[in-house]
């Protein structure tokens, strides 16, 4: 196409030469400009960067990771380009999902992982990241293309696939275990993963991996009315698992009875949610990097501008066998790790005595609180504090089934039940 | 059971519960959930039938049961309007009910959720919870499609977004 302007130009210029009449040459020099317009138009259609090889702290306007590696250089950060080292897994790739991913990609992650099984569509346009002319595309498909113009130092790994099915979570399993990207690494092939979903089924299915897996992860949610949102860092084994307890979702404070459901499923601001993945992805790299503090659980209620806070320990007795394993293992390893904890406050010097975060699990929610550096860090899990509240009843296991339960006659054939079920289908 | 109308709650009641809480990766301890699936599935199908409310068809289209393929119907204004149901068995099951998926009425309704899945009350999720492990396929059907199809049908109908299958031929000739 530029060649062809090129050429056009050319014409218009000896055409101009060999004009009889100079009243047209005014016109004429109209069209010459805007063909000229056009032309810088052209030219100025996107240009990929090429690839870095080493990050730079060189303050030049070509160098893309100036900024980043000042940090470094303020001390905020002690060494930035590690940050190439890390593998991440991003699930869902929806409206927190796919913004998440922007931040780590313009900030050089090494590699990302993108796990969704859903197309762009029109309708996801009040969020961000996605173009109106991806619609259609799967998400996965389309994060790629703007993420590697982006960045493209940065490893994409796509997997367009339904983690809930046996046979997609069987996939996630095995590349979230798969090293071959740094396979000096210890534990699996990824440093985190980032739950980016939107359902309860889904985010039992990332807990059922990461429990399995011992896998630290980030929960993230935004409320399907969107005014509030909260994300949660699990550790298996040392922090509550998503099974331990019903999730904790932060009270909106509207009276659910007032709540007008009628007629649609879930509402979206692309405000929320870019709060949300602000808040995930800044604790993603504070996490990574070892910088300040990482939040356990953190809410935002947009209504009030509130951000409660907490911190919840594993529940012995979860109905996940692969967190009661891992709780196991966390016990087993606490005289080494009261060790190394000794070790370093010695080396640090006298400093103030802290509370006890993780001590011994007794099956509650424990609240920090600054007060109470000592003694009573865990409450009842009725007390939450305020602003939080549990977005689903425990099992009620107890109670008295209301009907006899269906005989349990392990001579049964599975298939004979089978044709069972077909022959009254088919009556 | 607040917020269910008496008829699903009666019709609940009477579908046999489960015991085992196993899932699709247990091996033979989901064999065992199976077994209780099909029972209560057979005698919820039988029960339909013999109350005059038959309304599905469903079926195990793998040999492993996680996956299930069928029908669903529901008669408005004396006229049966039926749809394709599917669903998988998620990897934790049954502490997360299956989404229960209605493919061809996808981008008709908002009370849906992509790739078709119907969007279910506020009360379904809080009664599935508190009853795990004891809920189960039928459970599922009874509690969300059943009164899903109950409230979005008519809708869909009267806003002209479904036709009835004889509508597209028969409209031109009256
Ligand atoms: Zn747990």
């Amino acid at each position: 196409m530029e060649i062809e302007l090129n050429d056009l130009i050319a014409d218009l210029q000896s055409l101009n030469q060999s004009l009889p009449d100079p009243s047209l040459r005014d016109a004429f020099h109209k069209i010459q400009s805007r063909v000229e317009h056009i032309a810088d138009l052209v030219r100025a259609e996107p240009v990929r960067r090429s690839k870095v090889k080493d990050m730079s702290a060189e303050v030049v306007d070509s160098n893309p990771y100036s900024r980043l590696m000042a940090l470094q250089r303020m001390g905020i950060v002690e060494n930035y380009e590690r940050i190439r080292n890390f593998s991440i897994a991003i699930v869902g790739v929806g409206g927190v999902g796919s913004v998440s991913a922007e931040m780590l990609t313009r900030c050089g992650i090494g590699r990302l992982l993108l796990y969704d099984y859903d197309k762009v569509e029109l309708a996801n346009m009040n969020r961000l990241f996605f173009r109106p002319d991806q619609a259609g595309m799967t998400k996965t498909d389309a994060a790629v293309q703007t993420l590697s113009d982006i960045n493209p130092d940065v490893v994409l790994e796509s997997y367009t696939l339904n983690i809930t099915t046996v046979d997609g979570f069987e996939t996630f399993m095995s590349s979230l275990k798969n090293k071959s990207f740094s396979p000096d690494k210890q534990g699996n092939g990824v440093d985190l993963v980032l739950s980016c979903v939107d359902n309860y089924e889904a985010r039992m299915a990332v807990n059922q991996a990461c429990n399995e897996l011992s896998q630290t992860w980030f929960e993230s949610g935004v409320s399907e009315d969107a005014v509030s949102g909260h994300i949660q860092l699990l550790i298996p084994g040392e922090t509550a698992c998503f099974a331990c307890a019903p999730p904790l979702v932060v009270a909106s404070g509207i009276d659910e009875r007032t709540l007008k459901r009628e007629g649609v499923c879930a509402a979206s601001l692309p405000t929320t949610m870019g709060v949300i993945a602000g808040l995930l992805i800044q604790n993603t790299l504070k996490f990574l990097l070892g910088f300040g503090q990482v939040s356990p659980y953190l809410g935002y209620n947009s209504l009030k501008d509130f951000f409660p806070t907490m911190q919840m320990k594993p529940n012995p007795q979860c109905s996940n066998a692969a967190c009661l394993k891992r709780q196991g293992e966390y016990i087993l390893a606490k005289p080494d790790r009261d060790a190394a904890a000794k070790a370093k406050l010695e080396a640090e010097g006298p400093s103030i005595e802290e509370g006890p975060l993780h001590d011994d699990n007794e099956w509650n929610i424990s609240v920090v609180d600054d007060h109470e550096p000592d003694g009573t860090n865990t409450t009842s899990s009725d007390a939450l504090p305020e602003g939080l509240t549990h977005e689903l009843p425990t099992a009620d296991e107890f109670q008295n089934p209301v009907t006899p339960e269906a005989p349990i006659n392990d001579n049964d054939d599975i298939d004979e039940l089978r044709r069972q079920l077909e022959a009254i289908n088919s009556a | 059971m607040e917020g269910w109308d008496p008829n699903t709650k009666s019709t609940l009641t009477q579908i046999p519960l489960l015991t085992t809480k196993s899932g699709p990766r247990d091996g033979a301890a989901w064999t065992v959930r199976l077994k209780e699936e099909y029972k209560s599935l057979i005698a919820y199908t039988q029960m339909n039938k013999s109350n005059d409310n038959d309304w599905f068809r469903i079926s195990a289209s793998n040999p492993e049961g996680t996956r299930w393929t069928g029908k669903c119907w529901y008669v408005y204004n004396l006229l049966k309007y039926e749809f394709d149901l599917q669903f998988d068995i998620p990897v934790t099951y049954p502490s997360t009910a299956p989404e229960l998926e209605l493919p061809q009425l996808d981008g008709k309704t908002q009370k849906m959720y992509r790739g078709g899945k119907i969007c279910l009350t506020v009360h379904f999720k809080p009664l599935w919870a508190k009853n795990c492990p004891r809920f189960g396929i039928a459970h599922a059907l009874c509690l969300g499609l059943a009164p899903w199809l109950a409230a979005e049908i008519p809708i869909l109908v009267d806003s002209g977004m479904i036709k009835h299958k004889d509508d597209a031929t028969s409209s031109t000739e009256s």
